[in-house]
């Protein structure tokens, strides 16, 4: 059965992981997003699963540790804020590179630099683009509600493990921090030594005289056959855009005019197509789910349908690149984004609707 | 004494010296006359001798044992620069009762990753780790390490180590013997047979101590590096003990028994 | 119905606390709820705020710009909220430290002298609860029996003993919320 609870999102995605059936969580402090150990620490999740909690001695050690943990054919997972996220680019890029499932979780503050604690989108670019040396993509999940920090733990272990690959969960301050309602699932089992030597059989542990000795490497020396491997990766990276995109469509069948934005800026134009709505304009809210792979084919399909297309980021303007990529030259697609960790409010949202599109 | 013949050599019975099943067939890709191979052999020797083969996961580092998993007939991990602390905390968490070690030279253990080192010592993680130490970095062609004696040319210190300006040379073991989670700390070499016996003694104490979750274990074996001191073996190892010894003086650091 | 809410005064108020039992209060009551906080240095002792939205429906934003009701304590706060509050909205406010009071004449603004009040009977540290009583009673969104259960849900266990005190300074509160200005 499920239950109900009033939650921060840091805490719901905390208490979500260890009903995932995490093994483990290595992290370092760093606000926005310290609620998530914290909780972690507080609920001995030890005693609850056995799984197992550690702080690390920074984030470059936490993702190494997550390294160290998934080549074994654990969930584990790991969580941080930007400048921590930049910390732990090289261990992801090994990460993708020996093919290893794990979740990392990114609740989002401002940059460049130290920044500022508060809210923002900025990071886009380092989530989806790489972020770490060499070519591999995450699959990158944004939630924009309570609810949804909870969901994706769990998606994101499944899809992790699906495609052998790291899973970003792509949030930010105002979602890790905020209160909601959220639904949680049963507590699932942890893996089994027997479900781990079946379900990933290349993972580290222990050669037994029945098999030959695992493996687990980003290196080949060999430049064809690290070609091979970047082949490999690149087919799989396809195989997600075939099958994992996902999106939520609100208003759009009768759409004019088409908002664009994920997480807490999809929540706040979903105010502001609310408030166009009542002042007769037809307009529809975009919002992708996962942000690689992203939504380009129903962004094209509604390229088609509609005058102009706003995109809104807290953010100087990224995720617009892709959009800009499904539509082409058909419509009119614009930009609105605070930065700085600045929330813009729906009314501005409107605003910049009639200012940039519809108006302009 | 009579002849024996190539032929005869070749008979089982005339077979005095096998390599250890733990290690593959593979050629290593060392350079003739390096420490690697012999300290490679002592560590997968001990794990054959306690059986333990099928319960144990090693770190390779980057560096020069960078592959030490294309030699090592166990299940492996490579680590990101200087991680493999780190990266075996988390296996001997999530795998109380398995085996973990990190094999890693001095660049790796005592410059990029320092943090990892000292922090999965002092917090005692239940693992060994074998530290290589031979004074430079071997793989990227014989820069300066930490571990570089004052005076000593590399090819990022072509006038010699300035401790001025280069810093002075890392005594690293010494500094994590001080930490609480250490619970065996020792310096052995693997140029001379009695050598490589105690450092096999130093290796298998180690394990032993992980057998009894007695807390982080840590050999270091001072070695040498013919190609990047730019030496021949033998000069390499005369060189060592008269230089490398003096600074790094074998023996155990600390026994905790 | 769809209440949107700032409380806003200053870190140790129990501001973000007052906030969490009426969103508590609002999942007891099978309500959607939502509880957005400013967070970061701004809680230890500087200016502290947070939005609560609690609505029949879905909620769309969880910040918005414009509150149907405004609860001010401290100066600062009075003049960052005093104009967000909606043409016809409610504005709270405590004039204990309170040097410029609110002027607006298209709102509803009612003072609580809770500070005053709470140390008076001994009830400092439930001074957030008087408030809470007095916006209660100009907008019984949530019922007295779920505050209770949203009290016992968001105060750690050892300190249930004190929820007997939190009404009392509940039910103190609705007494001496004054009106200062009505619209008709």
């Amino acid at each position: 059965m499920k239950e109900l609870r009033l939650m921060k999102g840091n805490e719901a995605f905390a208490e979500a992981a260890i009903r995932a059936g995490a093994d483990g969580y290595f992290g370092y402090p760093i606000t926005p997003q310290s609620e998530v150990m914290e909780y972690l620490m507080a609920e001995k999740p030890e005693e609850r699963t056995g799984m197992i909690v550690l702080q690390a001695e920074s984030e470059i050690a936490a993702i190494n540790m997550v390294y160290g943990g998934a080549a074994c054919g654990k969930r584990v997972l790991t969580s941080s804020s930007s400048p921590g996220v930049s910390l732990k680019q090289e261990g992801i890029s090994y990460i993708a590179g020996a093919e290893l499932p794990c979740v990392i979780l990114n609740v989002a503050r401002g940059g460049p630099g130290l920044g500022t604690i508060q809210p923002a989108q900025s990071d886009y670019f380092q989530s989806t683009k790489g972020g770490g040396h060499g070519d591999y993509k995450m699959l990158v999940l944004a939630p924009s509600s309570v609810q949804e920090m909870a969901d994706f733990a769990g998606l994101g272990f499944e899809l992790a493990f699906k495609y052998r690959n790291p899973v970003l969960i792509l949030s930010d301050g105002a979602i890790g921090q905020m209160m909601e309602k959220v639904e949680l699932d049963e507590q699932r089992p942890r893996f089994t030594d027997e479900e781990i030597k079946n379900n990933t059989p290349w993972a580290t542990t222990g050669k037994t005289k029945d098999r030959e000795r695992n493996i687990i490497t980003s290196l080949d020396l060999d430049s064809y056959k690290q070609e091979l491997h970047n082949l490999d990766l690149q087919a799989k990276y396809r195989e997600m855009e075939k099958n994992e995109t996902r999106y939520e469509a609100i208003s759009c069948d009768d759409a004019e005019y088409l908002i664009v934005a994920y997480g807490t800026s999809a929540r706040l134009s979903q105010k502001a197509v609310d408030l166009l709505r009542a002042e007769g304009i037809k307009v529809g809210l975009l919002r992708p789910i996962t942000l690689f792979p992203f939504p380009t084919a129903v962004i094209a399909k509604l390229a088609d349908q509609v005058k102009g297309i706003l995109t809104v980021e807290m953010s100087a303007g990224q995720m617009i690149e892709d959009v800009r990529l499904a539509v082409g030259c058909r419509v009119k697609v614009e930009h609105f984004g605070r930065m700085g960790g600045i929330i813009p409010s729906p009314t501005e949202i409107v605003d910049a609707m009639h200012k940039k599109i519809i108006g302009g | 004494m009579a002849e024996i013949t190539k032929e005869e050599l070749r008979q089982p019975e005339n077979l005095i010296y096998k390599k250890t099943d733990l290690l593959t067939d593979k050629p290593l890709s060392y350079c003739p006359g390096c420490g690697h191979g012999t300290a490679h052999r002592i560590v997968m020797e001990v794990l054959d001798e306690m059986g333990i083969q099928d319960q144990t996961i090693g770190i390779a580092p980057v560096g020069c044992s960078v592959l030490a998993y294309e030699f090592m007939n166990i299940d492996m991990q490579q680590a990101a620069h200087g991680r493999a602390p780190a990266v075996a905390t988390a296996v001997k968490r999530l795998h109380p009762e398995k085996f973990v070690f990190t094999y890693q030279g001095d660049g790796d253990l005592a410059a990029i990753g320092t943090a990892e080192t000292i922090h999965a010592c002092n917090r005692g993680e239940n693992i060994v780790i074998i530290f290589i130490n031979n004074g430079i970095y071997g793989m990227t062609g014989g820069q300066m390490a930490p571990t570089t004696l004052p005076g000593m040319k590399s090819s990022t210190s072509p006038y010699g180590r300035d401790v001025a300006t280069m810093g002075n040379p890392l005594k690293i073991t010494e500094l994590i013997a001080q930490l609480p989670g250490t619970i065996y700390v020792t310096r052995q070499a693997v140029h001379t047979p009695a050598n490589v016996r105690k450092t096999k003694k130093a290796v298998r104490k180690a394990f032993e101590n992980q057998k009894l979750n007695k807390g982080l274990s840590f050999v270091e074996i001072v070695s040498n590096c013919n190609s990047g001191w730019k030496m021949t073996p033998r000069q390499s190892n005369e060189w060592m003990v008269e230089n490398m010894f003096p600074f790094y003086p074998l023996g155990d650091i600390k026994v905790n028994d | 119905m769809t209440e949107e809410i700032i409380i806003a005064g200053f870190g140790g108020q129990g501001v973000l606390s007052m906030g969490k039992i009426l969103a508590y209060s609002g999942v007891m009551e099978n309500k959607e709820v939502s509880w957005m906080p400013s967070y970061g240095p701004e809680m230890r002792g500087g200016t502290a705020n947070v939005i609560v939205i609690i609505s029949d429906e879905r909620i769309s934003s969880p910040i918005v710009n414009s509150f149907d009701t405004a609860i001010i304590l401290n100066q600062q706060s009075m003049d960052k909220f005093e104009k967000t509050v909606k043409p016809g909205g409610i504005l709270i406010y405590d004039p204990n430290g309170i040097t410029r009071h609110p002027g607006r004449k298209d709102i509803n603004i009612y003072t609580i002298e809770a500070a005053d009040e709470a140390s008076k009977v001994g009830l400092s540290k439930v001074f957030n609860m008087v408030v809470l009583g007095g916006y209660l009673k100009l907008k019984p969104i949530v019922q007295p029996e779920y505050i209770r259960k949203g009290l016992e849900k968001s105060l750690p266990k050892r300190h249930h003993g004190m929820i007997p005190e939190n009404e009392k300074a509940i039910d103190k509160g609705k007494e001496i919320i004054k009106a200062v200005h009505l619209l008709n």
